[in-house]
């Protein structure tokens, strides 16, 4: 292998990384959403289910966004420096938003039933909204392309907050907000045992559903003006693997409503998850072969071979420790 | 207060708040693990007992030590990015390897806090082991990093230009022996002794608590062995710095000549302007003989590096001198604990050995912060040890007073919620009376 195949092969590792946080991690900060629209007379069940179904994962779950920040800036120095200048305050924003949540909720889940519960659920559940609006608008910002070095002279809001204080970023940012709620509710149905609370997820798996098309409509709108994601634009319409993703997102999209509609619950999570997948790599393939638009790329960032090679080694005999020991973890509390 | 000032404080506050988390996070699965050895081999309920409730308490602690750590990744680019663009390829390789030290820890950690009645015993009890093992070596890979910006190694340089590198190379800096030793020993320790004393207050109230007298001894067969053993270890740390950090132990010292038979300064408060150590005991010859085994060894002092070149002598020196004066306690301490089992005597009984022990429980926490304080605080101004300076690292955003005072302030509010969540934990703490009196 070369130096060039070995960056490419890490940046889909990465790729892949940020796919699993999603997937998974995503779906601990959907089921924080539906903690605070917890409502109906199941409203403390759902609540309970929503926590036994985080508690025993999420930490491991957590881990995958540290594997991308650690590849990041072992593998492509330049795109980790210029990722944490330009977006020092989203990402600032964003940790204070897992921490509290990681905090309230291991923190509530010690205080049983009193005020003080409810409190820390509060915190928890707030925390778990906020999170991934700022993730996505993160990734908006990425997209967008302006996420550029500061320019002398230019001043504070041109470099620091004007690369991600966009309509389009935001649209991104409610868009997998809606997504991970989307994810939680959809893997709630399958993790409820009473008929009740299911059907309870269901709906919201359904309306959430909704939701998700309407908010990646309007951030599909917004990549179409050029000047607000060129790459992304043209990714999603001109490049020739366009027609197929979209088609394929579109067709896993209907299967994971469908799914719900007909209660064939295990079908609509793999579905949803699939879903999610699909869109990730669309937006991956539509700037390749940038890693930052408009100038970092895999190959112009790449760190020397020397790096890149023992990265893949560890990678490798990594996964041949982590796969089982995830798979067993699973297996333990999510096999039903 | 400038930009870089305040990316240094945010550091600064970040680590040494993550620090008392890992520490916990890299001992109290031991102990666990012991307590729940001792049930499966002799069917002592009480240790079960013990293991569960100790594992509920790590269970918070852990948490936050997952979501400080995530923060201090991020960190290191958000403040440091130069440094990062320059030293991630070349260290790179510890951070990922720690990677995957956290991804099987979590993983167990969730199996080992949750899976209580869903593994047989032997299987709960692996997976204990495997949470011990990855916390410990998530603690070395990483201070390995630290270790390569203390004493930079593998890389041929060009005028502050990297020419080549070999990350392995990097990872086999001799810092990293010295440092990743003494890290384990005093996580050991710090975590063995507090939670010795925050039992031993129970039992200087009811001696017949069976409860606290099993979890006093099992922390203590962690705590004390480690806590003896510190003493040795940081003698190699010391050394070590004598020959490849001069510029760190002269300011850890005060020692502002160059000399032979230089002396030992216990305590004191350095006066750099006058070049003075102020209330301080000397004992002659002492820092040579113990920097390189020999009395009239010559020792560098600060006369040799450029005056812009010292680090901040005063932290130096404190720090310094709190660390030995702690540690030396917790080892006094122990052995005296020790020699008390030696004799057979009840440890629970031994009530001017329990007030110690309450006396010892924050210490090996202050102790370390102040190891590290001298670590870091004493690698400077560099950020890379004669590579990079910490001014040439920082992020070009200004402003970073704001980021200081919002992550001071969640951390300050943090510190509280646990210490209040973790006293109800251990308030409810059961009364079981020991019934056969050894
Ligand atoms: C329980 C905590 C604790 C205790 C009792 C001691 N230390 Fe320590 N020390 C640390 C915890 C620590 C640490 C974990 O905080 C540091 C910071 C960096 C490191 O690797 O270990 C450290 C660093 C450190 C260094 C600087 C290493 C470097 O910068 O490369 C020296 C020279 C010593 N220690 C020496 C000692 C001596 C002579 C001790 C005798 C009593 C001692 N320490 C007790
Ligand atoms: C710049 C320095 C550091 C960084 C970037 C860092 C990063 C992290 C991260 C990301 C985690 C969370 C892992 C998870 O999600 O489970 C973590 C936890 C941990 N870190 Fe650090 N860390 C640093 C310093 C240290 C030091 C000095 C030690 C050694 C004592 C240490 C030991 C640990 C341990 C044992 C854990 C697991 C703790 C727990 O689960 O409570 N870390 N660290
Ligand atoms: C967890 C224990 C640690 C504590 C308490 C600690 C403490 C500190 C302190 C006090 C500073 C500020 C020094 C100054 O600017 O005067 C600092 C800086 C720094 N530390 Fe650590 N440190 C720890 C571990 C680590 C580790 C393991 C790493 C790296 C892998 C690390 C990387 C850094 C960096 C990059 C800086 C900023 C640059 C500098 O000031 O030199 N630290 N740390």
């Amino acid at each position: 292998m070369s130096g060039e195949s070995g960056a490419q092969l890490i940046a889909i590792v990465v790729m892949l990384a940020l796919n699993a946080y999603a997937v998974l991690a995503g779906a601990d900060f959907g089921g924080g959403v539906w903690d605070l629209f917890a409502s109906g007379p199941h409203r403390e069940r759902q609540r309970r289910l929503i926590a036994d179904a985080i508690a025993p994962v999420w930490e491991a779950n957590h881990v995958w966004i540290i594997l991308v920040v650690v590849l990041l800036f072992t593998c492509f120095p330049p795109v980790f420096a210029r990722f944490a200048i330009v977006l020092h305050i989203p990402v600032s924003l964003m940790l204070i938003g897992i921490v509290l949540r990681g905090s309230a909720f291991i923190f509530r889940s010690y205080e049983r039933g009193d005020e003080t519960q409810r409190r820390w659920g509060r915190l928890f559940a707030i925390a778990s909204l906020i999170t991934p609006l700022l993730l996505g608008a993160i990734v908006g910002a990425v997209a967008s392309g302006q996420v550029t070095p500061p320019v002398a002279g230019a001043g504070f809001v041109a470099n620091y907050v004007t690369p991600w204080a966009t309509p389009f970023a935001f649209a991104v940012g409610v868009f997998a907000l809606c997504l991970f709620g989307f994810l939680a509710a959809v893997y709630l149905t399958v993790e409820a045992k009473e008929p009740d609370l299911r059907e309870d997820f269901r709906i919201r798996a359904l309306a959430s559903g909704v939701l998700v098309f309407l908010s990646a409509g309007t951030a599909l709108l917004l990549s179409l003006r050029r000047s607000a994601a060129p790459l992304m634009g043209r990714g999603l319409t001109e490049a020739t693997h366009a027609l197929p993703l979209q088609v394929s997102v579109a067709a896993v999209a209907v299967t994971a409503m469908l799914a719900l509609w007909f209660r064939r619950f295990g079908l609509a999570r793999l579905a949803a998850a699939a879903q999610v997948s699909l869109i990730l790599w669309g937006w991956a393939l539509s700037q390749y072969p940038y890693l930052i638009p408009p100038d970092l790329t895999i190959q112009a960032t790449a760190a020397p071979w020397v790096t890149i090679r023992l990265v893949l080694i560890a990678l490798g005999l990594g996964a041949v420790v982590l796969v089982p020991s995830l798979w067993y973890l699973f297996r333990l509390f999510k096999s039903r | 207060m400038s930009d870089l000032l305040a990316a240094r404080s945010q550091m600064a506050i970040s680590l040494a708040f993550h620090i008392v988390f890992a520490m916990i996070g890299i001992a109290m699965p031991v102990m666990m693990v012991l307590a729940e050895r001792r049930w499966i081999k002799t069917g002592d309920s009480v240790a079960l007992d013990l293991a569960k409730r100790w594992s509920k308490g790590a269970a918070i602690l852990f948490a936050v030590g997952a979501v400080s750590g995530t923060v201090l990744s991020f960190e290191l680019g958000l403040l440091w990015p130069r440094f990062m663009e320059f030293a991630g390829p070349i260290i790179g390789m510890p951070f990922s390897l720690e990677g995957f030290a956290f991804f099987t820890e979590a993983i167990f950690l969730g199996i080992y806090l949750y899976g209580w009645n869903r593994l047989p015993p032997r299987a709960h009890l692996l997976a204990g082991v495997l949470v011990a093992v990855s916390g410990a070596l998530s603690a070395v890979f990483v201070v390995i990093a630290n270790a390569w910006m203390n004493y930079p190694t593998g890389m041929v340089l060009d005028g502050g230009r990297v020419v080549s590198f070999d990350p392995l190379a990097a990872m086999a800096t001799p810092a990293a022996f010295p440092q990743t030793l003494h890290m384990l020993l005093a996580a050991y320790a710090a975590t063995g002794l507090a939670v010795a004393g925050v039992h031993a207050l129970f039992l200087l109230h009811r001696p017949d608590n069976a409860f606290h007298r099993r979890a006093l001894g099992l922390a203590l067969m962690v705590g004390a062995p480690a806590a003896v053993l510190l003493p040795v270890s940081g003698d190699i740390n010391g050394r070590f710095l004598a020959r490849y950090q001069p510029a760190k132990l002269a300011a850890a010292e005060s020692l502002f000549e160059t000399q032979s038979r230089a002396p030992l300064v216990i305590g004191g408060f350095p006066d750099v302007a006058k070049k003075e150590v102020r209330f301080g005991i000397e004992i002659p010859g002492g820092l040579s003989l113990l920097a390189f085994h020999d009395l009239n060894a010559q020792v560098t002092g600060l006369d040799r590096i450029p005056r812009d070149l010292w680090p901040p002598v005063a932290v130096a020196h404190v720090s310094f001198q709190v660390m030995i004066a702690l540690g030396s306690f917790l080892a006094l301490v122990s052995l005296w604990a020790g020699w008390t089992v030696v004799r057979r005597r009840d440890l629970a009984r031994q009530r001017w050995l329990l007030r110690a022990l309450v006396l010892a429980a924050p210490m090996g926490f202050i102790a370390t912060e102040a190891g590290w304080f001298l670590t870091e605080v004493g690698r400077q101004p560099w950020i890379i040890n004669g590579v990079m300076k910490t001014s040439e690292a920082v992020t070009p955003m200004p402003g970073l007073v704001v980021p200081l005072l919002g992550f001071t302030l969640l951390y300050v509010l943090l510190s509280i919620a646990v210490a209040w969540v973790l006293y109800r934990q251990i308030v409810r703490s059961p009364v079981v009376i020991e019934r056969t009196l050894p």
